[in-house]
């Protein structure tokens, strides 16, 4: 099976070919380039899947993990070597369609989307750098090639976000989120060394063998080990999800997301959408077993951050202006559900549920997410604007887009047939199942996501007549948006969000390898589709017509309102922490050591040796004469003393 | 044949030796501080020879080690006066206190 490996080279490939020739030779050949690329990585992903799934996958009735590849990368002594590899397992070989689908959907919406742009080959192989690494990220054998890759799609992130450098806050955003996640990266390399040091190995599958079994002694160990009345294994795994919780965004670490929508919009819809974001809860289904069965507290937390994280966020995106931002905080939201729904989860049959629904989620939110940002493209290229209040109307002059965004709404209001509503029944039943306390805010939180989705939709495309901006007037315009690469895309994107939701996913996909039987029981769907459809309803009546009711309303919540304009303040309080409290007691006087102190001994130094050599210098008269005198004077004056010495004078 | 002694010979030669140092020092023509030199060989030369035939009459090392000097100062006077037509066409000068670039 090498092909698995031809999926990670081909973007590999295409990211050095268009990052070193493509700026002077490939101008226009890279786009083509990368996109051909993730065509052949996506149809050796498809076969990949197929075979998995439906060949060679099944041991009696169980999908168990294999390694198609491996090799020895680093060697430090016998003991500890690290390894690099690809691992394939349902998770896994899901992501890899995931990822493979959406890049592909992504480079040929870019190929309309980007048309022009002065950094096209840099951009592509930017793009193909981000889907190397994240491919690598979800194949990873070992905890450790999973942090490696961690820390590059962190980098192409960061350079994405920052592409139209020139912005100052595209460079202040792209900071931001490098900053923010790195920090929790932290929390993640201070989790991996200390569930390593116990277990004794990197790879995960030792690493879950070893902490699953209660007779193991590593699991004893690292068991009993406490550090502050809390075993180490907890420390371990609350660890490794605050590096989860940084990059999928979760409450507290969720204040880069909104400002990363800085960066292209399709780099939004693959990075900070549909893949990057949910790596986090990647990480967690990678090492389910050990939360689920040695750590049932750490799972917990994974729960109420994730719970939290929904609702906070679903709250924040009634009240943004910004299409994008809107968006980005439905994702967070979104992957607020994954991770609750892993967090309710046991290991094993029907109390696995939770795993498989959030694993669910993640695939069909891929998809509806991913169209949503690039529908948003589409609308932004259309209005040349991200704010709501310079669009309205559009669905006379975007038909095609105003179809596909009606449908990837739907989806994510999680009303049948469309995607979301099979997943989020999964994800809302385990959580009832559970957690009632969790249950309900999820439901509240269901309802407002469909409230905001919807007062999004309706102030795009109706609300107000359409704005006769002048940028109407452009030129570019009408070639952008009747792009075939940029509507095919949607289309195809729209049909996903239609039909993703059918593929029996509890067959695959499953928290121990079985299948699981996934059924909608009609009776438990009541509440949340028309808690949905009552969230429509109330969007309708506030924005389908230009009116202030929806003004007046957010004036009478007052406080509550302004509350949540500003996001409850979480960067105001970063802002605070870091400026006043972290950078006058800790950095300031750290610098002031550093100038004075530690500088100024150098300094002192230098000086000295400076004044000391200044006085030598007169002596290098650059007279030669002058110098063989000095040489003969002390030659003569070695002889006398020589002969002195000897005896002879 | 033995009638000057090799005091007198070595007087001679050192005579010679201070005479070029005089001359190194107080002229500032290059190509007067490269004759003064060549004093300073010859008189080592004087030395060489003198040795070899009143202390070692038998060996032969003395006249070989002048006629080495004698080859050295002749490659030393080409590549000296290679400098001096360098520094002439640089500077428009010979003077040895024109040179002084090196100086800090």
């Amino acid at each position: 099976m090498s092909s698995s490996v031809l999926i990670l080279l081909l973007p590999f490939i295409s990211f050095v070919v268009s990052g070193i020739w493509g700026r002077k030779y490939l101008k226009n050949f890279s786009g083509i380039l990368g996109t051909v690329c993730m065509l052949v990585s996506f149809i050796l992903a498809a076969s990949v899947a197929y075979n998995y799934f439906f060949v060679t996958g099944r041991v009696g009735g169980q999908y168990l993990g294999t390694i198609p590849f491996e090799m020895n990368w680093l060697r430090f002594t016998n003991e500890l070597s690290i390894n690099i590899g690809i691992l394939i397992d349902p998770i896994s070989v899901m992501m890899l369609l995931v990822v493979t689908f959406i890049s592909l959907m992504v480079h040929v919406y870019s190929l309309g989307y980007m048309k022009g742009e002065e950094r096209y080959a840099t951009y592509y192989s930017f793009l193909s750098l981000f889907t190397f690494s994240m491919l690598g990220l979800v194949v990873a054998t070992n905890i450790f090639q999973t942090y490696v890759f961690w820390e590059l799609v962190g980098v192409s992130s960061f350079l994405l976000i920052g592409f139209y450098f020139q912005k100052a806050s595209a460079v202040a955003a792209s900071k931001k989120a490098f900053i923010v996640t790195r920090f929790a990266d932290l929390g993640f390399l201070a989790g991996i060394l200390v569930l390593s040091y116990y277990s004794g190995s990197l790879d995960f599958k030792e690493i879950i063998a070893r902490y699953t079994d209660p007779a193991n002694p590593h699991l004893q160990a690292i068991a009993t080990a406490s550090f502050g009345g809390v075993s180490a294994l907890s420390w371990a795994l609350t660890l490794i999800f605050i590096g989860g919780a940084g990059k999928s965004a979760m409450f507290p670490l969720h204040i880069w997301l909104p400002d990363a929508m800085e960066g292209p919009t399709p780099v939004s819809a693959l990075i900070h959408a549909a893949t990057m974001v949910v790596a986090g809860v990647y990480l967690v289904a990678r090492l389910f077993p050990v939360y689920a069965i040695s750590c049932p507290a750490a799972l917990h937390v994974v729960a109420i951050v994730g719970v939290i994280s929904a609702a906070f966020a679903a709250l924040i995106a009634c009240t943004q202006t910004d299409i994008k931002r809107v968006l980005a905080y439905s994702t967070m939201s979104q992957i607020g559900f994954m991770m609750f729904a892993l967090g309710v989860s046991k290991y094993g049959g029907e109390e696995g549920l939770g795993y498989m629904a959030s694993m669910f989620h993640l695939f069909t939110h891929a998809v509806f997410k991913a169209l949503l940002f690039l529908c948003a493209g589409t609308i932004i290229h259309h209005v040349h604007s991200n704010e709501l209040k310079d669009m309205g109307g559009l669905r006379k002059s975007m038909p095609l887009t105003h179809i596909t965004f009606l449908l990837a709404c739907l989806a994510i209001a999680g009303i049948p047939p469309f995607a979301g509503f099979f997943s989020k029944e999964e994800i809302l039943s385990a959580a009832f199942q559970h957690d009632p306390v969790i249950y309900w805010a999820a439901i509240a939180t269901a309802a407002l996501t469909s409230f905001y989705m919807f007062r999004l939709f309706f102030m795009t495309f109706y609300y107000d007549g359409e704005k006769k901006a002048e940028a109407h007037g452009h030129d570019d315009h009408s070639a952008g948006h009747s792009s075939i690469a940029m509507t095919g895309v949607q289309v195809v994107l729209a049909i996903g969000a239609v039909v993703a939701g059918f593929v029996p996913f509890g067959q695959f996909v499953s928290s121990d390898g079985f299948a699981l039987p996934t059924h909608i029981d009609i009776s438990f769907s009541v509440l949340p589709v028309s808690l949905s459809i009552g969230g429509i309803l109330l969007a309708m009546f506030f924005f389908y017509k230009k009116s202030d009711k929806a003004i007046r309303i957010s004036e009478g919540l007052g406080s509550v309102f302004v509350t949540l304009k500003h996001k409850f303040y979480i960067d105001e309080i970063y802002a605070f922490v870091t400026k006043k409290i972290i950078f006058n007691l800790i950095a300031a006087p750290a610098a002031w050591i550093d100038k004075n102190i530690v500088d100024g001994m150098m300094n002192t130094f230098a000086k000295a040796t400076e004044v000391f050599s200044f006085s030598l210098s007169g002596w290098q008269s650059g007279k030669v004469q002058s110098y063989a005198a000095w040489f003969l004077a002390g030659v003569l004056s070695l002889v006398l003393i020589s002969l002195y010495l000897l005896q002879l004078l | 044949m033995n009638a000057i002694p090799l005091t007198h010979v070595l007087m001679v030669s050192t005579a010679l030796f201070f005479i070029g140092v005089y001359g190194f020092f107080t002229r500032r023509n290059l190509i007067t501080m490269l004759m003064s030199i060549e004093l300073i060989l010859n008189s080592v030369n004087i030395n060489f020879v003198a040795f070899n035939k009143y202390l070692y009459p038998e060996q032969m090392e003395g006249l070989f080690f002048s006629l080495f000097t004698i080859a050295i100062a002749a490659a030393e006077a080409a590549v000296a006066i290679a400098i001096i037509i360098n520094l002439y066409r640089t500077h428009s000068s010979i003077d040895v206190e024109d040179a002084d670039e090196l100086k800090l």
